[in-house]
């Protein structure tokens, strides 16, 4: 049976890890290679790399830092942050990840989906979204599509994004809620179950995670395919070890540690 | 050290499995050359992308027959991901497309349905049908890393290794025939136990 997914999350400012809540007062926690090999090791079943100053700062991803990872992680990787065109998108593949996380880009451009599917595969292509509770007219599902960290609503529904993007390509969604994000009080499990049953590729439930608990929520009631974490782990409240056998104990199908 | 080549058919990443040997200690090297192709002692097919796409540029290469003249050769020959599709006769992707027909059989593709997802993606558990040399040291069930929306049909149950289950539908997930075993997942991918499988294929020699 296909396991659920942990998935751990580095976001990397000028090639360290940081992790911030709501996006400010971020700090610095490591070496993103290093970080990337102990969570490779300790079992994470994937990880993510998301450059956060790239598209602020206008300039393309650190390859050189994907093409490190790409050398000591030997499990799936994707990157996302500051990708501004399909050229970008095919250097970070060839630097060595998997699949290559496109967010507001996309929602700028959504054929950029299309694109990337094409020249890459739809499995190379992640979509990732960043979504708030909303009363916007255009908003049916109560979900709203958000860029630049949450501050700028696009008036888009999150469901019909989320469907839309399938539709031009996209692999799977990564699926953050701003309202839960940092929080660490739990993922957005109503949000999560919207767009999971909504659509028929696989969605990383993003934002909220505090506890093992929230995972098995998110997993079984939200009927995610995968959970991201971050936090959980980078201040060592946390080992991956833990959440994988309460998993486990949850009933889970997860992927047992390797010795 | 024995000579281990990657074919290179421009399919974008071909280092994650050259990394993935560097780990455990065995130079590769990424090649599209005929003459370092059948000088190898050892060949490895990554797969990326569609089936039909792969087999056009190794149309284009030139690459089919150096192929086909090591597979013939008896050196150990392992197929990843689209690189196990490619070893039936054809497959269903992008139409029918003619392929290497070194094991004879087909592809098939997962009906998306409640609970199936497709593409397949992520870590799903591997179960032998036989031993094979490659497998070595690696516990019935381990999982692997899978991402792919068409699955191998081989035409007969001999040439089956191991099968995994998604949905409704149990799939050959490992091929094996003579000389040539192929994986649907992504050993380079898979932790530690993919490590294992290609080390274990480091050491194989060709034989059954």
């Amino acid at each position: 049976m296909l396991a659920k997914r942990v998935i751990v999350c580095l976001d990397v400012r000028n090639r360290k890890v940081t992790k911030g809540v709501r996006f400010e007062g971020n700090v610095d926690l490591g070496d993103p290679v290093e970080m990337g090999r102990q969570y490779y090791l300790e079992g994470a079943d994937e990880l993510v790399f998301y450059d956060i100053m790239a598209s602020a700062e206008g300039r393309s991803i650190d390859i050189g830092m994907v093409r490190d990872v790409a050398q000591k992680v030997f499990i799936p990787f994707s990157v996302g942050g500051g990708i501004r065109d399909l050229s970008d998108m095919r250097e970070v593949l060839l630097a060595g990840a998997e699949k290559v996380s496109v967010n507001s880009l996309a929602v700028k451009n959504p054929d950029i989906i299309a694109q990337g599917a094409k020249a890459f595969g739809r499995q190379c292509v992640v979509l990732g979204m960043d979504v708030k509770r909303s009363s916007h007219p255009d908003c049916p599902s109560g979900y709203e599509v958000v860029v630049q960290g949450g501050r700028k609503a696009m008036g888009m529904d999150a469901l019909d994004w989320a469907r839309r993007a399938e539709k031009l390509g996209a692999g799977e969604i990564c699926l953050n809620s701003i309202d839960a994000d940092g929080t660490r009080r739990g993922y957005d499990l109503e949000l999560t179950r919207l767009v999971s049953c909504g659509v028929g590729i696989p969605v990383i439930a993003s934002g909220g995670a505090g506890e093992v608990g929230h995972l098995v929520s998110v997993l079984r009631e939200g009927q995610a395919d995968a959970a991201l974490i971050a936090s959980m782990v980078h201040y060592g409240t946390h080992t991956l070890a833990e959440i994988k056998s309460g998993l486990a104990a949850a009933g889970l199908p997860v992927r047992a540690m390797e010795n | 050290m024995a000579s281990i080549a990657i074919v290179d058919y421009r399919a974008g990443n071909l280092t994650s499995v050259k990394h993935a040997f560097a780990e455990i200690g065995h130079d590769s090297v990424i090649t599209r050359d005929p003459s370092v192709i059948a000088g190898a002692d050892r060949l490895v097919f990554p797969g990326v992308g569609a089936a039909g796409a792969s087999m056009a540029a190794l149309r284009d290469l030139d690459l089919i027959e150096p192929l086909r003249d090591f597979v013939a050769g008896g050196r150990p020959f392992l197929g990843i991901c689209v690189g196990c599709q490619i070893l039936l006769d054809n497959s269903l992707e992008d139409g029918t497309t003619p392929c290497l027909g070194v094991i004879p059989g087909s592809t098939g593709h997962f009906a998306a349905g409640p609970g199936v997802k497709v593409p397949h993606m992520g870590w799903n558990p591997v179960a032998y049908a036989r031993s094979h040399p490659v497998f070595k040291g690696i516990p019935d069930g381990s999982p692997f890393y899978f991402v792919h929306s068409y699955y191998p049909l081989p035409a007969s149950e001999k040439d089956v290794v191991a099968r995994t289950q998604y949905g409704d539908t149990l799939f050959a997930s490992v091929l094996a025939r003579g000389n040539v075993v192929a994986c649907q997942f992504h050993a380079e991918k898979s932790g530690k136990m993919g490590l294992r499988l290609l080390q274990n294929f480091c050491e194989w020699d060709g034989k059954p």
